[in-house]
């Protein structure tokens, strides 16, 4: 029942927040903030384990394919489609809940819990509108650009452990990432990325909205806001993978 | 003017207001008292249309607006101005860019009239060197009268007060009261102000109501309190020695 009802208010709140702007000025300016918060400012972050998780995976499965009769340049295509299938979108997604969901969960439920929404609502402000709107945009707008960085970083990663190791040797590597590219599951890890985007910005901006009592409630928000994303975000990582790839 | 009738409000199984009338006049400062947990807040946040009463109208100046649509509430609510118990101030925002807000949001103004009409009413709370600090950076005097900035920067007909003067040292508490006091006689707003600080009501109560466990339990003025009989409100009113004395004194 108590999930029926979350579900219930969860899309009472989208319907609520998803309306025309009341000042387009305003809420451009709400934007790029919210780009920059969510975006720009997870850029170090999505570098950092592209490029080490990158590195890591050809070594894993450099080792692995011991056999002569495997081709050393499958080591590349490996690292290339866990990059584009899985990694960037949803293991970056995993990490960007922790970071971006928590980041907007304590920042609305602290506005909720110091009245700053009660304020914007005096006002005759729509509060979920003007919170929530730029965050759920500025999320669509940015996860793609991170996927696509993740990518080609974790590439990069994989190229590095190429030039430094014997494991695989950099001809080889390039050779397999070219062998049998598949632009549509770029299409894909996109597509993935978006619906992410909106679960993760909008679920962290619905448990912060609904805090209710003090500090020690702003950060049990941040922790369900948290939680709630990530499974939400494996239950459609199967569905999406489900109905576009098979 | 603000009237209100019948306003009850009751959370899950707790009722926390009873059938509660009252008017609330233009020049005047009108106060709720009552203890902690009386309903002063349930009550303010239910004529400001913060939370939806069970069952009651609110009127302002005639115009009923319990039952107003989404946008008649939203023009009223333009006319309003609140000034939250800790400020509410917008904690990213600069203490000019807080006071804009409203302008920003609901005026064509130029950036050179939104900037003077900041100044104006920052001028007016007696704030001047600030307009860059962030709320964090100044004192909680300082943050409430920036939020009084804040709540009288569109010329407002109605001002909220819940509790302006907590956490506030008397003196400064004292300033605060005298500086609602004079907005409210100067644009003749109709302010209703939320307090259990006995300075305050005896400073600048012009018309109070006493709320005790939800109901309406007396209504008057400041003067009138020293010749009230109601116990409840005296054992509020007069729970100081220091009010006890004063009480004593001036009934001879």
């Amino acid at each position: 029942m108590k999930l029926i009802y979350h579900i219930g208010r969860y899309f009472e709140l989208m319907f609520t927040a998803l309306r025309r702007p009341e000042k387009l000025k305003v809420y451009f300016k709400r934007l790029i903030e919210e780009i920059e918060s969510i975006g720009i400012n997870s850029l170090g972050i999505v570098c950092i384990v592209s490029v080490f998780m990158g590195a890591v995976l050809t070594l894993q499965v450099a080792i692995n394919f011991t056999s002569p009769l495997i081709p050393r340049y499958l080591i590349g295509l490996s690292a290339r489609d866990t990059f584009i299938l899985e990694f960037s979108s949803t293991v970056v997604c995993l990490i960007l809940s922790g970071k971006v969901g928590s980041n907007i969960a304590s920042e609305i439920g602290t506005m909720r819990i110091t009245e700053q929404i009660d304020a914007l609502d005096m006002m005759g402000i729509n509060s979920a509108n003007y919170l929530i709107t730029p965050k759920i945009l500025a999320a669509i707008i940015s996860f793609p650009f991170l996927n696509l960085l993740s990518i080609f970083l974790g590439i990069i990663g994989g190229y590095i452990i190429a030039i430094l190791t014997d494991v695989v040797t950099v001809q080889d590597y390039v050779v397999g990432l070219h062998y049998m590219f598949i632009p549509y599951y770029i299409v894909y890890s996109l597509i993935k990325m978006v619906f992410f985007a909106v679960i993760i910005s909008s679920i962290s901006a619905y448990h912060g909205y609904y805090t209710s009592g003090g500090a020690l409630e702003v950060g049990r928000s941040s922790t369900h806001a948290v939680v709630y994303s990530i499974i939400v975000v494996l239950l459609f990582n199967l569905i999406l993978t489900q109905l576009l790839l098979t | 003017m603000i009237k209100i009738e019948q306003i009850s409000k009751s959370f899950a199984d707790t009722q926390v207001l009873f059938d509660i009338n009252a008017e609330f006049y233009s020049g005047k400062i009108n106060q709720i008292i009552g203890k902690s947990g009386s309903g002063k807040t349930v009550l303010l946040k239910s004529i400001t249309g913060l939370l939806q009463p069970d069952h009651g109208k609110v009127f302002f100046n005639e115009k009923e607006f319990t039952q107003a649509s989404i946008k008649e509430k939203k023009l009223i609510r333009q006319e309003m101005g609140l000034v939250f118990q800790g400020g509410a101030l917008f904690t990213s925002a600069t203490v000019e860019e807080n006071v804009m807000f409203p302008l920003e949001m609901f005026t064509k103004m130029t950036k050179k009239e939104k900037i003077n009409r900041v100044k104006f009413c920052l001028d007016r709370v007696n704030i001047s060197d600030a307009n860059n600090a962030y709320p964090a950076e100044i004192s909680g005097g300082m943050q409430k009268r920036v939020a009084i900035a804040r709540a009288i920067v569109l010329n407002p007909k109605y001002l909220f007060c819940d509790e302006p003067n907590s956490g506030l040292d008397p003196q400064t508490a004292i300033v605060i009261d005298q500086l609602i006091k004079e907005i409210t006689m100067e644009y003749n707003i109709t302010t209703i102000i939320n307090t259990h600080d006995m300075n305050s009501i005896m400073e600048i109560g012009d018309s109070i109501i006493y709320i005790h466990e939800g109901k309406k339990w007396w209504e008057g003025s400041k003067n009138d309190i020293f010749i009230s009989d109601n116990k409840e409100l005296n054992e509020f009113v007069f729970a100081s020695q220091l009010y006890k004395s004063v009480k004593e004194i001036r009934n001879g």
